[in-house]
């Protein structure tokens, strides 16, 4: 992490400017930013830990507690809401088992809504990780889930409905 | 049939590598700047072209570079805003994603007239794959000598680096974009002092939309007079549109500045989906207040859109039809603009939370008598009275819902439900 950090670092002439790509790279080692990396990222650009504090805490994309291993962040902005993204977040929800901002208790999925993804031509669009799944509907959506599941090695999501979350 | 210029490579295999871009003629407009412009000519040849700002403020970007002082004493840098969050919008992310060495060259030219010999591109955190593509991209100029020291064997060198963004809208306004730059929080700057005097570490900076850099190559090698014959002379140039909402082909389209939103939405993007009408569409992202569907024999540039009430912004049209409330269009727009205030400003911060409590109640069938007057009040609060846009955006956006949508304003208070659900 910190030869990483430090590569970034020599882009800048100051190296505050540093921070947020320490941040993201923190956090793709972590996978969240709990304070003792908060302050091993202060340590290593030697700047003063409430200027990382202060960004880590401004920025969406950076997570101060956990987030489970899939992110769902599905597009809840204008485009999206009127091709049907409230549906696909009810359906969500039930599959789930946990509301918008939750975690499943495996911590396989954390469902968030986000602002838009710069995807409306693909509108309702959902961001898991690096990627953007667009034209989404409840087949497609319950096709990811499946996909997902199994790269974890877990049950379904089909299977889920029946087994656990009411509604369905 | 309106020949693609910026989208030309969009359907080329393979059309974000060097190897593509230089088979159709790519950095041959760097290489004739270098050799046969000074960079006061290259400033006066994107005057001439009357180009304008694709961001949103359609502030002419020739003048923009001329405002750089000459001798500054201090490094001068360029910003590129790819910071794309204007919703409705995500014609910067293809560009990225699918012709990336168009905006390099953009930027090198850019960075020669100017003087900078330092770029940053400032892109979401979000838009993974075009940044990756643009990381490539800035390899393979460097390794091939488009990019670095001594460029193409003149005296000039250039540097691009990315900066990654960490999910903010704010972050596209300029100054709020420079202090996150900067390693702070994103919060609008006073100004004056402006960018291209006291920008980035206080030096002399110039910030452009990823759109506007990528015409540059095009008015070097085709001439300002070519761009200025594209659509309204004023107003000039080829112009991405980005449709989306409830239209038969949402997507990414190319026309001339000025078509008119009636023919964008109902020829080239098919019209309503099925069974249904146009009721309103928004024509710039949703800071650009709503037109009416009686509205849409409008002009898409600068000034029409202006005269309409309303403004092109980032081009980002999204379409609404009669399935749907428009409550419900103004309180998602109002949630949104709520969320990403940067809460510098008291009527912004204050006014979007108090303007979201009172637009979910009418929605949710619990107005009162005054609500709208109440929201009217808020946007008179809020307008004008701030940093930045942000806030004026968001009282303009509510503004023409009031006004166009009266009728289902009074539908909800009334009625005491949403008559839609």
């Amino acid at each position: 992490m910190r030869e990483q950090i430090e590569a970034a670092a020599a882009r800048y002439p100051d190296q505050r400017s540093a921070i947020m790509p320490a941040l993201l790279i923190a956090q793709k080692e972590h996978g969240y930013l709990p304070a003792p990396v908060l302050e091993e990222v202060a340590d290593i650009l030697g700047v003063e830990r409430i200027w990382v504090y202060e960004l880590a805490t401004f920025y969406t994309l950076f997570h101060t507690t956990p987030v489970g291993r899939f992110h769902l962040q599905l597009c809840d902005n204008v485009s999206c809401m009127l091709r049907g993204s409230e549906d696909l977040l009810r359906h969500l929800e039930a599959v789930l088992g946990i509301e918008k901002g939750g975690t499943t208790p495996d911590g396989l999925f954390t469902l968030s809504t986000v602002e838009c993804l710069g995807a409306c031509e693909m509108a309702p669009v959902m961001q898991v990780g690096d990627d953007y799944h667009g034209d989404l509907d409840i087949a497609r959506l319950g096709a990811l889930l499946d996909r997902l599941c199994k790269a974890a090695g877990q049950v379904t999501s089909a299977e889920r409905v029946v087994v656990g979350a009411p509604g369905g | 049939m309106f020949e693609p210029v910026l989208l030309r490579n969009m359907d080329v295999p393979d059309g974000h590598l060097l190897s593509t871009y230089e088979a159709g003629g790519g950095y041959q407009a760097l290489a004739k700047v270098l050799r046969e412009h000074p960079p006061d000519g290259v400033i006066d040849l994107v005057k001439q072209s009357n180009l304008r700002g694709r961001g949103g403020a359609g502030f002419p970007t020739g003048l923009k570079w001329s405002f750089v002082p000459k001798r500054a004493g201090k490094p001068k840098y360029l910003c590129c805003n790819a910071d794309e969050g204007e919703p409705g919008t995500f014609k910067d992310r293809i560009i990225m994603e699918r012709d990336p060495h168009q905006l390099i060259e953009g930027m090198a030219i850019s960075a020669y007239a100017i003087g900078a010999e330092t770029a940053y591109v400032y892109i979401r955190g979000e838009y993974v794959l075009a940044i990756r593509r643009l990381e490539q991209a800035i390899t393979e100029a460097q390794a091939k000598g488009y990019l670095g020291s001594q460029i193409l064997g003149s005296d000039f060198n250039f540097a691009v680096h990315i900066h990654c963004g960490a999910g903010a809208y704010i972050c596209g306004e300029e100054t709020a974009m420079l202090d996150s730059l900067e390693g702070k929080r994103a919060q609008p700057r006073l100004k004056p002092p402006f960018p291209a005097v006291a920008g980035l570490y206080a030096s002399p900076t110039v910030i452009n939309n990823v759109e506007t850099l990528a015409c540059v190559p095009h008015i070097v090698m085709r001439g300002p007079a070519w761009f200025r014959d594209i659509g309204p002379d004023k107003s000039p140039g080829p112009k991405l549109y980005c449709l989306s909402g409830q239209v038969r082909k949402p997507g990414l389209y190319e026309l001339p500045m000025g078509i008119s939103l009636r023919e964008l939405v109902e020829e080239h993007a098919g019209g309503p989906l099925p069974g249904r009408r146009i009721k309103a569409v928004i024509p710039g992202g949703v800071s650009a207040p709503l037109i009416p569907e009686r509205g849409l024999d409008v002009g898409m540039d600068f000034d029409s859109l202006s005269a309409a009430g309303s403004m092109l912004g980032s081009a980002g049209v999204i379409v609404i039809d009669d399935s749907t409330c428009m409550v419900k269009v103004a309180t998602r727009i109002i949630e949104f603009f709520h969320h990403e205030s940067c809460g510098k400003c008291t009527p912004c911060r204050e006014g979007l939370n108090w303007a979201v409590k009172v637009l979910r109640r009418i929605e949710a069938g619990e107005g009162a008598p005054g609500d709208r007057e109440q929201l009217e009040a808020l946007c008179k609060g809020i307008f004008g009275n701030t940093f930045c846009a942000l806030g004026d955006g968001a009282a303009m956006g509510l503004r023409a819902a009031l006004a166009h949508f009266e009728p289902e304003f009074v539908a909800h208070i009334d009625g005491r439900r949403c008559p839609f659900h």
